[in-house]
C-alpha cells in the first residue's frame, strides 16, 4: 500500500466519520452514490488495468527507444506526441527511459512532448472518460492537450536548444 | 450546464428500442476484449506475460486501495457540498479564483488520472465551469508531486520547471478555449448523470 493511498484512505475515513456523526441519512445516500459509482466504473477500470499490463509488459522500452531516438526534428517530435498519447508508461520507467534517450541524442523538444502527452492524454482512458463526462468534452480535452503539447514541447526546443 | 428535467436516463426503461449500438455494454465487452488480449499475448511469450501480470497485479492493488475512498470522497462531495457553493466557487463568477482554486484541488496528491473523472462529472453536474473543470483534470494529470520529483532527478531542474511553467501557462488559455469550443452546440450533451 502506497503512501499516497494511506493518506487518502485516512483522510476518506475521517470525513466518512465526520458526516455519519452529522447526518445519518445523507451519510448513507453519500455511500450509496458512491457504490454506483464505482459499479458503474468497474469494468472500464479492470480493462484500463489490463491493458497497461499489456503496454509494460510486451511493448520493450528498446522499441519505443528506437522509435523516438535520435534527432529526428520534426518527424521525431511527431512520433513523441503520438506515442505519448496512445502509451501508458508508469513514471518510474517514462522519465530514466526520457534521460537516457536524451543522452542517447533524442531532441529536448520530443521528450518534452513526450512527458507532456505521457501525463495529459491516455487513448487507455478515453472510453471512460468519454462515459463520465460525454463525447465531446473527451475529445476536446484530448485535442486540445495534444496541441498545447506541441506547443510546449516547441517552445522548450526553443529556449533549450 | 442545467440539466433537462427529461434528459435523465432511465436505465432498463428504453432499453430494447435503442439500436443495437446502444445496447452493446461497451464496458463489459472493451474487458473482454482487453482479457482476451492479454491471455492471448500471455500464452505467446511466457516471460512477458508474467511480467505484465506483475504490472497490472500492482495497478490492481493501487486501484483497490484508492478508488473505493475516491468515490466516497465524492459520495460525500455530492451530499454536503450544496450546487450553490459550486457555482460560487468554481462556477463563471468565480472568475481566476476558480481558476486557482481548481489547480489546487487537481494538483493535490492522488490517484491516476480515470479516477479523477467521476469527480468532474460531479463538479459539472454541480454546476462548475468547463473551463474549471479542464483545469482541475488537467493539472490531475500533469502536477503530481511524487511523478515531479522524478522527474527533477532524471531530466534535471532546467528541464522540469521549464516544462512545468510553460504546461501551467499554457493551460489556462487552452481552457478557456475548450469551453468555448464546448458551449458552441449542446448545452447539455455532457450533462453527467449525478
Amino acid at each position: 500500500m502506497s503512501l499516497t493511498a494511506v493518506v487518502i484512505d485516512s483522510l476518506v475515513a475521517a470525513c466518512l466519520l465526520a458526516s455519519l456523526l452529522k447526518d445519518r441519512e445523507k451519510t448513507k445516500s453519500a455511500l450509496r452514490i458512491a457504490w454506483n459509482a464505482l459499479r458503474r466504473m468497474g469494468p472500464s477500470v479492470l480493462a484500463i488495468i489490463a491493458v497497461i499490463g499489456i503496454i509494460v509488459g510486451f511493448i520493450p522500452p528498446r522499441w519505443i527507444a528506437s522509435s523516438i531516438g535520435g534527432d529526428r526534428g520534426l518527424l521525431g517530435l511527431l512520433i513523441a506526441v503520438l506515442l505519448g498519447a496512445v502509451l501508458f508508461i508508469p513514471a518510474i520507467i517514462a522519465f530514466p527511459l526520457a534521460s537516457s534517450l536524451l543522452e542517447m541524442g533524442a531532441g529536448v523538444m520530443a521528450m518534452a512532448a513526450f512527458i507532456t502527452t505521457l501525463s495529459m492524454i491516455g487513448f487507455v482512458f478515453l472510453p471512460l472518460e468519454i462515459n463520465e463526462l460525454g463525447r465531446r468534452f473527451a475529445l476536446l480535452r484530448n485535442g486540445l492537450s495534444f496541441l498545447a503539447a506541441l506547443v510546449i514541447a516547441v517552445l522548450m526546443g526553443l529556449i533549450l536548444a | 450546464m442545467a440539466m433537462m428535467p427529461g434528459e435523465e436516463k432511465q436505465p432498463g426503461e428504453t432499453r430494447l428500442k435503442q439500436p443495437l449500438r446502444k445496447r452493446i455494454k461497451w464496458d463489459l465487452f472493451f474487458l473482454a476484449l482487453s482479457v482476451a488480449a492479454f491471455a492471448a499475448l500471455s500464452l505467446a511469450c511466457r516471460d512477458k506475460g508474467s511480467r505484465a501480470l506483475r504490472v497490472s497485479w500492482e495497478y490492481f492493488q493501487e486501484m483497490v486501495f484508492i478508488l473505493p475512498a475516491v468515490m466516497i470522497l465524492m459520495g460525500l462531495f455530492a451530499v454536503w457540498v450544496s450546487r450553490e457553493m459550486v457555482v460560487r466557487y468554481l462556477g463563471r463568477e468565480a472568475g481566476l479564483r476558480g481558476v486557482a482554486l481548481s489547480i489546487l484541488l487537481g494538483s493535490l496528491p492522488t490517484g491516476p488520472l480515470y479516477v479523477a473523472f467521476p469527480l468532474a462529472a460531479m463538479l459539472l453536474a454541480k454546476g462548475a465551469r468547463v473551463a474549471n473543470v479542464m483545469a482541475f483534470l488537467s493539472a490531475w494529470a500533469c502536477i503530481k508531486m511524487p511523478q515531479e520529483v522524478m522527474e527533477l532527478q532524471f531530466l534535471g531542474w532546467k528541464f522540469t520547471f521549464l516544462r512545468l511553467g510553460l504546461t501551467a501557462a499554457i493551460i489556462i488559455p487552452m481552457t478557456l478555449l475548450a469551453e468555448k469550443l464546448h458551449r458552441r452546440e449542446g448545452e447539455n450533451e455532457a450533462a453527467p448523470r449525478p
